[in-house]
């Protein structure tokens, strides 16, 4: 079936896509390595890290456009998710650290030893075992984003409203990581990461595994979601984004379906999270705040919601430019950004992608219709 | 027994008195103290014990500055004359009449103190302020005997008590002479159980805490009734406490108010997310900063007229930025909400941003007009006036809105367009113009908001973020399109909220709140207060 779907069901944006993020994926971890300091193609290791960090970025991305692209669910809280993964895969670095702390204890972390706690809080049991902190990766957004769901769609709260409240969930999750007694290194979030799987973070070598990862994640995360879009499982989400009740009269359970669709992503969002933190060394509460998902939701619209090519081109394009932004000319970041907010929703509303497919597909329909009129 | 004892300390209190009385009572003529003065002159350590001793029962007001002068050294006299008079830094004034003396006597020497006219000097220091003139040195003395417990002042107590005129300083005298007798193991036990009546008069927590700090050894009977008195008082403590932390939560409630009311018309009543409402209350609480600066450099006269004077301007302000966002970006999405969300969403970072360019990253100070400083004590409720004018102040402005909207030919429009377009566009009401009407109402209720806001917290570009997910919330469990829910909405958040905290602390009281907004929406998904019929469909 995966095969049929490979040969028949990709288009040619995400086949292209599919090569070009793999290549990616490949070359420049290839180019860190092998070639010398100096050497023309050489990638330096600070923009290995850098596209690492929007490889994530374009997987959390991707997420987002499953839900609000092909469902028409706006969180403005996917930021929480990907949070929640990193905070999983954070528990598992800090729990690799041992005794190697400023305090030395083998067992907690450094900041349990400073707030005095005697011994690890339960929540934290098994985050020594790499494969347990990959599973809980995917089991704690995905189960936080089932119970929001389950609740959430079963009382039919849509639109603004399911964006104002998933505004509230990751705000209220904010509040309640800055917390020291909830255990998660509140304010100062969980850092000094030495190994992951027995290599060091800060090793050239994982760095580069890391970076092939995450672009694997990107490829695999077009993947599944373009094989969601494509199945009868999407035709029935396209039909909840554009007239939900109609759908409902007809007899599908639109609660289910979202809450499936919306569970899925939030894993795909965790999964971004967890490669994101040993890449970038931390993980604190402000990954939680809400201007962070806010932020998330514009890189889909500007590469085109609907369009999952278009959320990966979003993504990068618009870190792209913030990278470039906070660099040269700081205090206009902000403008660039807020205007970019409204040059879009008023200019573009489909996005790059989907107004340049717009753009070829009127092409070709006039090539098309030249012949014709030739003759 | 106990009468007798009562008696004895009714005697031994009216005894007091009439020693105190002559010099006390009298009026307060120079004639009174010319006694004590010319023992000062005599150069005699116990004469001047003496004086010191009879200027503090005397209740004169020159004793004070008498007494005072003694300690600092600065009392002199004149050995020929027996004049006595104070050396001030340029001049030397009379001692009895505090008149400057142009020609002061050659020969004057200062009083001389040994260690027991110090002690003396002391105890006269503590009777004086108890018999002060001044109502509030005189309640300070009586606190301080409260809490130092000196059993040595209990004579000077009881004279004071018997001179007192104002009774809620004689209370704390008599509370003050309870505390000296209950805490001392001499005292009996009658007076000792009197004594924790009284005390349960002060009825805060300091009492509490001496009625349970009692001396080893002492009888059931005065524990039983310490420990009854204590427990008396914290039940009404208790009772207090609950009322303040309501008028907290209103308090809390109608900042919450002032912040979500513009939004209640924006969001409310037109259905526009307006992500950068809390921008205009920024821009208000900007609009006040500027205002203040220029009353600063041109008419410092003014300040106190300075919020007055800011309201209209920031209305102007806000409501102007409002409506030109209107007319620019969202007239072209209408229908589109989400749209609308992100194109404000990015339009607050552009306010923001501006404002930090403008007015720099830093807080800006912003002062208070006199009238809202200090605070209002009721029993023992305690709130600034700061807080209590916002309270009264969102309360107006939510009336104002109301009769706006309901009263007037602007606010019937506004109501007609919302409730539907078309027909009122086919009643010849001028739609486009209503809409940029309604919105910048909206912000400029938002830019007042501001003005308010500006007195209790901090002016930066970041004010408005803090407001904006609180102001959502406080809407939308109200139940949008209803004024009223926004006003039972926030303050209802505020005041469970401000219950919340003392369990919870301030943090996680505000996430159990947010959650419970997130549960509250599941089971009634259109807020407290529904709207009902056809406008619920569109």
């Amino acid at each position: 079936m995966i095969g049929h779907f490979l040969v028949k069901g990709l288009d040619r944006g995400v086949a292209i896509t599919l090569l070009v993020v793999l290549a990616i994926g490949v070359l420049i971890p290839a180019s860190n390595l092998l070639l010398p300091e100096g050497h023309a193609l050489h990638v330096p290791t600070y923009l290995l890290t850098l596209f690492g960090k929007y490889a994530t970025y374009a997987t959390l991305a991707l997420a987002l456009d499953l839900v609000w692209g092909y469902c028409g669910i706006l969180s403005l809280g996917h930021g929480a998710f990907f949070a929640l993964g990193g905070y999983a895969m954070g528990m598992y670095l800090m729990r690799q650290i041992g005794s190697r702390g400023v305090y030395g204890n083998p067992i907690l972390p450094d900041f349990m030893v400073f707030l005095n706690w005697k011994e690890l809080p339960w929540y934290w049991h098994g985050f020594d075992h790499f494969g347990f902190a990959l599973v809980m990766v995917v089991l704690a957004p995905g189960l936080l984003a089932f119970v929001f769901g389950w609740f959430a769609f079963r009382s039919r709260v849509t639109g603004v409203y399911l964006s104002i409240i998933t505004q509230a969930l990751t705000y209220a999750l904010l509040l309640a990581f800055f917390r020291n007694d909830m255990g998660f290194g509140g304010n100062n979030g969980l850092t000094d990461f030495k190994d992951i799987v027995g290599y060091n973070v800060q090793s050239a070598g994982t760095r580069a595994t890391l970076f092939f990862l995450s672009c694997l994640l990107v490829a695999v995360g077009l993947l599944v979601t373009s094989a969601i879009v494509k199945s009868k499982l999407g035709k029935v989400l396209i039909a909840i984004r554009d007239a939900e009740s109609r759908t409902r009269f007809i007899g599908y359970r639109v609660a289910t379906f979202k809450t499936v669709v919306f569970t899925v992503s939030a894993m795909l969002a965790g999964l971004a999270g967890a490669l994101y933190v040993p890449q970038v060394g931390i993980i604190n509460p402000g990954e939680f705040a809400p201007a962070n998902s806010i932020e998330a939701v514009i890189w889909v619209a500007v590469g085109g919601r609907g369009t999952l090519v278009g959320a990966i081109v979003g993504a990068v394009a618009v870190n792209w430019g913030k990278t470039w932004f906070t660099g040269a000319l700081p205090e206009l970041w902000l403008f660039a950004l807020g205007g970019l907010f409204v040059l879009v929703t008023l200019f573009l509303p489909k996005g790059i992608v989907g107004t340049w497919s717009a753009w070829t597909a009127k092409r070709r329909a006039a090539r098309d219709a030249a012949p014709a009129a030739a003759e | 027994m106990p009468f007798l004892a009562r008696r004895l300390a009714r005697l031994a209190v009216l005894l007091v008195a009439l020693i105190a009385l002559p010099f006390a009572g009298g009026s307060a003529s120079a004639q009174d103290i010319s006694a004590p003065l010319a023992k000062l002159a005599t150069d005699s350590y116990a004469d001047t014990g003496a004086a010191i001793a009879e200027l503090a029962a005397s209740g004169h007001p020159r004793a004070a500055a008498i007494v005072q002068a003694i300690q600092d050294g600065k009392l002199e006299f004149d050995a020929a004359s027996h004049a006595v008079v104070i050396r001030g830094a340029a001049s030397v004034v009379d001692a009895a009449t505090g008149a400057a003396i142009a020609t002061p006597p050659a020969g004057l020497s200062p009083v001389r103190v040994n260690n027991r006219v110090r002690t003396a000097l002391a105890a006269a220091v503590g009777s004086l302020t108890l018999m002060s003139p001044d109502p509030v040195k005189r309640r300070e003395a009586a606190d301080a005997v409260f809490k130092s417990r000196d059993a040595a002042t209990l004579p000077i107590l009881e004279a004071a008590i018997a001179k007192e005129g104002d009774a809620r300083i004689r209370l704390a005298l008599q509370v003050a002479r309870a505390a000296v007798i209950l805490t001392k193991p001499e005292a009996s036990d009658d007076a000792r159980v009197e004594a924790a009546a009284t005390i349960k008069e002060r009825g805060d927590q300091e009492a509490v805490s001496l009625l349970r700090s009692l001396p080893e050894g002492s009888a059931k009977r005065v524990k039983d009734a310490a420990e009854a008195a204590a427990k008396s008082i914290e039940t009404n403590l208790a009772l207090w406490s609950s009322a303040q932390n309501a008028l907290y939560g209103i308090s809390l409630g109608s900042v919450l108010l002032l912040a979500a009311i513009g939004l209640a018309i924006t969001f409310g009543v037109m259905g526009i997310i307006n992500m950068a409402h809390g921008e205009m209350v920024m821009i208000g609480a900007y609009t006040t900063f500027v205002v203040q600066e220029v009353i600063r450099a041109h008419a410092p006269g003014l300040f106190d007229w300075s919020l007055t004077i800011a309201l209209p301007l920031a209305f102007l302000t806000s409501g102007a930025v409002g409506v030109l966002i209107e007319r620019t970006v969202i007239r072209w999405l209408y229908g589109r909400p989400l749209e609308t969300l992100l194109a404000t969403w990015g339009i607050s970072l552009i306010l923001q941003q501006s404002v930090r360019s403008i007015f720099g990253a830093n807080n800006r100070e912003v002062g208070a007009p006199s009238f809202m400083s200090g605070s209002l004590d009721i029993g023992h409720l305690s709130i600034t006036w700061g807080r209590m004018w916002i309270v009264v102040f969102a309360l107006s402005v939510f009336v104002g809105l109301i009769l706006i909207l309901k009263k007037t030919p602007a606010g019937l429009q506004m109501r007609a367009v919302t409730q539907n377009r078309a027909m009122a566009a086919a009643m010849g009401i001028r739609t486009p113009f209503v809409d940029a009407l309604t919105f910048g109402l909206g912000c400029g209720i938002a830019g007042i908001a501001g003005v308010a806001l500006s007195q209790i917290d901090n002016v930066s570009p970041n004010l408005g973020q803090s407001y904006i997910i609180d102001s959502f919330m406080v809407v939308v469990f109200g139940g949008v399109g209803n004024l009223w829910g926004t006003l039972v909405g926030a303050l209802t958040l505020g005041v469970v909220n401000k219950f919340l905290e003392p369990f919870a602390g301030a943090v996680l009281g505000k996430i159990l709140v947010l959650i419970f907004i997130i549960l509250f929406i599941q089971k009634r998904p259109r807020g407290l207060f529904a709207l009902k019929g056809r406008a619920v469909e569109s």
